[in-house]
Formats: C-alpha cells, structure tokens, sequence
C-alpha cells in the first residue's frame, strides 16, 4: 500500500504543484486571483486534441501549438479584461470567473460535452510491487519534474527570473529601480498560462477530457496555494505533495469515502490556515511590511 | 360620415373575432416539451427519440384528438441538470408558462427531476420520465395520488429493478468464471460514483453478492467526474478482486474502463457503466475499453419483437448510432398519441387514466404500469439487455438462455452473442 500512496501522491502532487505555482506566480507578482488558470489548462488540452486528432498532426508539435497559442490568448485576455481593473481585485476576481465560464461555454459548443481521451505517448505498463503503473504515469511525473526544475533556474538564473522576483518581493520598489512593473505583469502571465498549458500538455493522456475538467483541479490547486502561502513558489511545491499525499491515503484507508478526497485535503488546508493563517511558507504583503 | 363609422366599427368588431379566436388558431399542435441536458448524450438522445415518434406520427396524419387531427409539436428545453438544477428547474418553468406545453417527455438526473416533477405536477401536466432510476419518484405517486398521478417513468426500470438485473448478471459472469476457469467464489469490488441514485444499489450490492456464491472484497466511492481512478484500481488490484461491480452514470465510467484497458488489469468489468452504453466509448476511451459489460436498452442486431427492429435501424439510419435508453422519449410519445386517442380529449386526466390502463408491447418489450406508474420487469415485460464492448463492437449478450426461476422457460433474444473474458483475464487465471 505504500508504494500506491507514493506513487500516487508523486502523480497528483506533480499536477497540483505544476498549476498551483503558474497561479502563485500570477499573484506574487501582479496580485492577480486568476481563477480562469485552470480553464487555460482546459481550453490546452482541448488544443492538442484537436490538433492530434482532427488535424492528424504530431503530438509534440500539437502541444507546442497549444501552448503558443494559450500564451497569445493569455496575453490577449489580461490586455483586454484584466489590465483595466488591475487594481480592482475583487473586479479582477469576478472577471477571471467569467473568463473561465466563457471558455468551458465556448468549448462546450465547439466540442460538446461527449468525453474524450487521447491515448498515452509511451503506452505499455511497469510492475512496481505487485501494482501495474502506466509508463505514461512514470513520464508525467518526470515531465512535471524537469518542468519544475526548468522553472527554478529560469526564476533564479534570467534576467527576466530576477525581475519577476524583484516584483513579487516588493512592487514599487521594482518599480522604482526601473523595472516596468505592468510588462513584468504581462509577462508572468503569460508564462503563468504557459504552465497551464504546460500542465494540460503533460496530463492530457492520463484524464478524460470535458469542458467542465478545470473545475476540480481550481479547488485543489487554490488548496495548494493558500496552504503553501500565497505568493510562495516554495510553499506551492510542498504543499502540492501534501494536499495529493492527504488524498491518496483517503483513497487507501477509505475506500467507501473516496469522493471525500478533496474534502479532506480542504480540511487539512483550513486547519493549517487556523494554526499559521499566511500558510507554510506564506509571505507576508507589501502593506504588513 | 355615418359610412365610415360603420366601416371603422365593422373593422374594429373583425379584429376583435380575429384575434380573439387567435388562441384557438394555436391549439392545433399537441405541444410536448423534451427536457433533458442537450449538450451531453442523454439529452441528445431524449431529442433524437421525440423526432424520430413526432416525424412518425405527423407522416402518418397527425394525432387523433375527438374527431380532430393535429400534429405533433416540439419544443426543447435544456435542462443543464448535470451542472445546475436550478437551469433545470428554470427550464421546466418556462416550458409551462411561456411555452404552455400540453405534455412533457425527458428528463435524466434523479436529483434535478424530482424538482422537475414537482413543477409539473403543480400545473397537472403529464411528465414521462426518460431517465431517472430512482424508486421514490414513482413512490411519490402512492403517497400523494392526487398531485403526482400525472407522472409516470418510462425508461429505465427503476433503482431496485436495476440492481436485480445487474446482480442477474454478475452472477451470470460469476458463472462463466467458474466454468471457464474453475474460480469457485469469484472476488468482487464495488465501485459506484457518490450519486443519489447509487446509495440503494451499493447498499443491495452488499448484501445480495454473497448470496450469489461471490466474495465481496471492498466498496469504493469515486466522484462521479473523477479524471483518475490510480489510486482506487491500485487499491483494487491489491484486493485481489476479480470482478469489478460498476455503478456509473457520468463520466468516471469512461477514466475507470481507459485505465483498467491500458493496465490490462486482470479484472472482469459488469454493471452499470452510462457512457459504456454509447457507441462514442470506443474511441472515448481510445479503444481501452474493450470487454466491458453494461446494461442498455438497445444494442445492433438485438430484437426484443417485432417493433424493435424498425425502431433501431431507423434511429441509426438517422442518427448514425445505436439509441441510448434515453431514445424511449420516442415510446412516451407515441404512448401518449394513442391514450389522446383513446381518450379522445387531450384533458390530463383523462390521459391519465389511458396510461394506467396501458399494457401494449413497444420497442423494448412489453409495456404496464404498476400503481405507482412505474413500469413492469421482469420476463414477459421489460428486462433490457447485457451489452459487451467485443473488439470494438457493442453486443448483446444476455439474456442468453436465461431462466428467471427454476420452472420459468428460458429466454434469449434474437441477436444475442455469447458472453467472452478478457484474453489477458483468462491468461492469468486459467493456471
């Protein structure tokens, strides 16, 4: 039982941690509450279906279509629907809602609400411990994994990395020292949706496709962000793998309460959130300083 | 002068009997409404079904209401209940005051048509169900006769119904298996979606499996949208369970069978699976789901008598699949044609007690009522068929030589196919 519980923590915790530090990044540096995030990852997904699918076309190629083309529409959304109001954040909140209720509508009549998979890059499967694990989980794990990573070193070792720190570390400072503040915005929401798609892209094969699929994972990626910290993209990693690691014993330990997994994970945010209300790793705003 | 006012006063007194007889202009359609979620397949097969029964009665003249003919008229209303009940309630509102339907057909979520229903009740319109098992829809009949006698399901049997024919066919399974393979007491695992309708049938699945010579070895609960099922099939396998007893109705049906097939897990899937159901599986799973068993109205090829035939072919003919069990919308409405007709009024409750008396064969067997307005299974009645996805085709593969009791004479429906294990299923346990 431990082997599953690690592997499907490492599984889930990968997904979660993948969207939850694009959202962490977004509002870190912005303070946008982007709750259309997962809808990009959606509306990726969709992309590369229909790219493989009814276009015939690769699908390494149809992924790095989707992921261009999400970016362009992140950056044409916050351009037109977001920047407006940026300092409205209770009217950036309601915007990003119906962003994402656009989206699911749009792909819902494009695509209708039949469900659809695309099979695994890597089919076949391994046997670790008496249990079948798909290659094409293994793949996702170390696809997230290298993602991460990649996103680490461009945080820390770009110049573009600096300035997204400097930023998210303190606005009108950056401001002051001759960082455009409103391009850096832009520019972190870009690769903010850029990791959506990046997500959509890596876990596609593993889940069903639907137009209503970004909501399930907004409520486990908002879990992950609060519990982590709001703004840390330390905090977004390691409570990623708690919140998967808390579902997947839930899963093991009580079969009959399975649908409770996500219950159980908010449950546990809420009692960190009692105990250190900026969460694990929470950094403090701008104002408290 | 006095010319022209009589001119303007004949006029006026014209408009007045125009447009006060316009009403009656507009009463010549029967207006049924078709309520069910239209995005996804069983609001589209609600829709399919009333065109197929409004294009067939309106072909062949129209409905007899007294010495009248009218046509049939249609209106959609999408009832969005997989998403929002209150879209659903919304949608049966307007189907009663702005577009003042005389029936109403469709329906799918339990949660979203007992609310439908009481809406319907509360203007006395008729209501057949198309979708929603649940017993106590039609119980409310019983209880309250009065304000729910204008209901009535049409498909599917209900909740307890539904469990007996599935538990007819674990055992089936379970047999074959000890035949086949000499697994003497075949293990069993459990898994329904957390949905209203689940709850009796995980509750009698608990207690009738080991009556059937089965091992229950566990009971797992995923959410019924739930895009990986890793952890419940790991915990699955560990149980050493060689059937899994499906319970879905959403989409998790699809994850569940695409994971079982890419792992080539040495599971045997039976039960209820919806989206099994629908031709689109194969390629909803990626051909992943090959072997699965479900329960359905209809399959290719299968005929229940003489009427099923006409009905599947066409439906394909039009609609380029198989009629999901939702399709029955097509029955409610020639159902309710021929009571308007023997009625010979379009009045509520006169059709109801048409409906009551109802005992004809139809697409799917033969069709009565209980009292609660619910109808009858069992041999002779409605059964439904076992269906197997084998190698990319939707089968039917019970009843196939099927007794109900120990004198009963044994039933097999023209088309029916054998039953066939997964060739990795059988690769593991034949040793």
């Amino acid at each position: 039982m431990i082997s599953d519980i690690i592997l499907t923590t490492l599984i889930n915790g990968s997904t979660y941690a993948l969207l939850a530090i694009g959202f962490s990044l977004i509002f870190g540096v912005a303070r946008i509450v982007n709750i259309a995030h997962t809808a990009f990852y959606m509306v990726a997904a969709y992309c590369i279906f229909f790219v493989t699918y009814r276009l015939g076309l690769n699908t390494v190629l149809a992924m790095i279509v989707a992921i261009v083309l999400i970016m362009v529409l992140g950056g044409l959304t916050y351009k037109i629907f977001i920047e407006p109001i940026r300092e409205h954040e209770a009217a950036v909140l309601i915007a990003t809602i119906a962003l994402a209720m656009i989206f699911q509508e749009v792909v819902l009549l494009i695509f209708s609400g039949d469900f659809r998979t695309v099979p695994p890059m890597v089919p076949g499967y391994l046997d670790i411990s008496g249990v079948k694990v798909a290659y094409q989980q293994l793949l996702t794990i170390a696809m997230a994994l290298v993602i991460l990573g990649c996103v680490w070193v461009f945080l820390a070792k770009t110049r573009l990395g600096l300035a997204i720190r400097a930023t998210a570390q303190d606005r009108e400072v950056a401001n002051l020292m001759g960082m455009n503040e409103a391009r850096v915005a832009l520019m972190t929401l870009i690769i903010s949706v850029a990791l959506a798609a990046l997500t959509g892209a890596v876990v596609l094969p593993l889940k069903v496709l639907n137009p209503h699929m970004w909501m399930a994972p907004l409520i486990m990626m908002m879990a992950v962000v609060v519990l982590g910290g709001l703004g840390s993209l330390k905090g977004s990693f390691i409570g990623a793998y708690i919140l998967a690691l808390s579902e997947a014993m839930v899963v093991f330990m009580i079969p009959k309460g399975a649908f409770l997994r996500e219950s159980v994970a908010l449950s546990i945010m809420i009692l960190v959130l009692l105990l250190k209300p900026e969460g694990l790793f929470g950094i403090v705003f701008e104002e408290e300083r | 002068m006095k010319h022209m006012q009589r001119i303007t006063i004949l006029f006026l007194a014209g408009l007045i009997v125009f447009f006060g007889t316009f009403p009656a202009w507009g009463a010549s359609t029967v207006k049924i409404g078709v309520i069910g979620p239209m995005n996804f397949l069983q609001g589209k097969h609600h829709w399919n079904g009333a065109l197929m029964a409004q294009d067939e009665i309106n072909q062949a003249g129209g409905v007899q209401v007294g010495n009248k003919k009218m046509d049939i008229e249609l209106v959609k209303a999408d009832s969005n209940e997989f998403l929002s009940m209150t879209d659903a309630t919304n949608a049966m509102e307007l189907l009663l005051t702005r577009n003042k339907v005389d029936f109403i057909v469709g329906g799918f979520r339990t949660e979203a048509v007992l609310a439908m229903q009481d809406i319907a009740m509360d203007y006395k319109t008729i209501f057949l169900g198309c979708g929603a098992a649940t017993k106590s829809i039609c119980d409310r009949v019983g209880e309250d006769y009065d304000r729910y006698k204008y209901w009535f399901r049409i498909t599917p049997f209900n909740n307890i119904n539904l469990a007996k024919t599935n538990f007819i066919h674990l055992a089936t399974v379970g047999g074959i298996m000890r035949k086949a393979l000499g697994i003497q007491k075949p293990k069993v695992a459990i898994v329904g979606e957390k949905q209203a309708w689940v709850e009796a049938m995980v509750k009698a699945s608990e207690a009738t499996i080991p009556k059937l010579g089965l091992e229950l070895v566990g009971v797992w609960r995923p959410s019924q949208t739930a895009t990986d099922v890793t952890a419940e099939l790991s915990a699955i396998q560990r149980s050493g369970a060689h059937i899994v007893f499906t319970i879905f109705s959403a989409s998790v049906g699809v994850t569940f069978a695409k994971q079982i097939g890419e792992l080539k897990l040495p599971l045997v899937q039976v039960g209820i699976n919806v989206e099994a159901q629908k031709e689109g599986f194969w390629e909803a799973t990626g051909g992943m789901g090959n072997y699965v068993m479900t329960m359905n109205t209809y399959a290719r090829g299968v005929e229940y008598n003489e009427f099923t035939k006409p009905f599947v072919e066409g439906y394909i003919q039009r609609f380029g699949e198989v009629p999901a069990y939702t399709a029955d919308t097509h029955a409610a409405i020639l159902m309710i044609a021929e009571c308007i007709k023997r009625a010979g009024s379009m009045d509520a409750d006169k059709v109801v007690a048409e409906l009551e008396k109802w005992d004809e064969k139809g697409t799917s067997g033969r069709f009565k009522f209980d009292k609660n307005h619910d109808p009858i299974w069992g041999p002779g009645y409605l059964t439904s068929l076992g269906v197997q996805w084998q190698d990319g085709k939707l089968v039917g593969v019970w009843p196939n030589k099927w007794k109900a009791a120990e004198n009963a004479p044994e039933i097999t429906y023209k088309g029916i196919v054998p039953y066939k294990l997964p060739p990795w299923f059988i690769e593991k346990y034949k040793q």
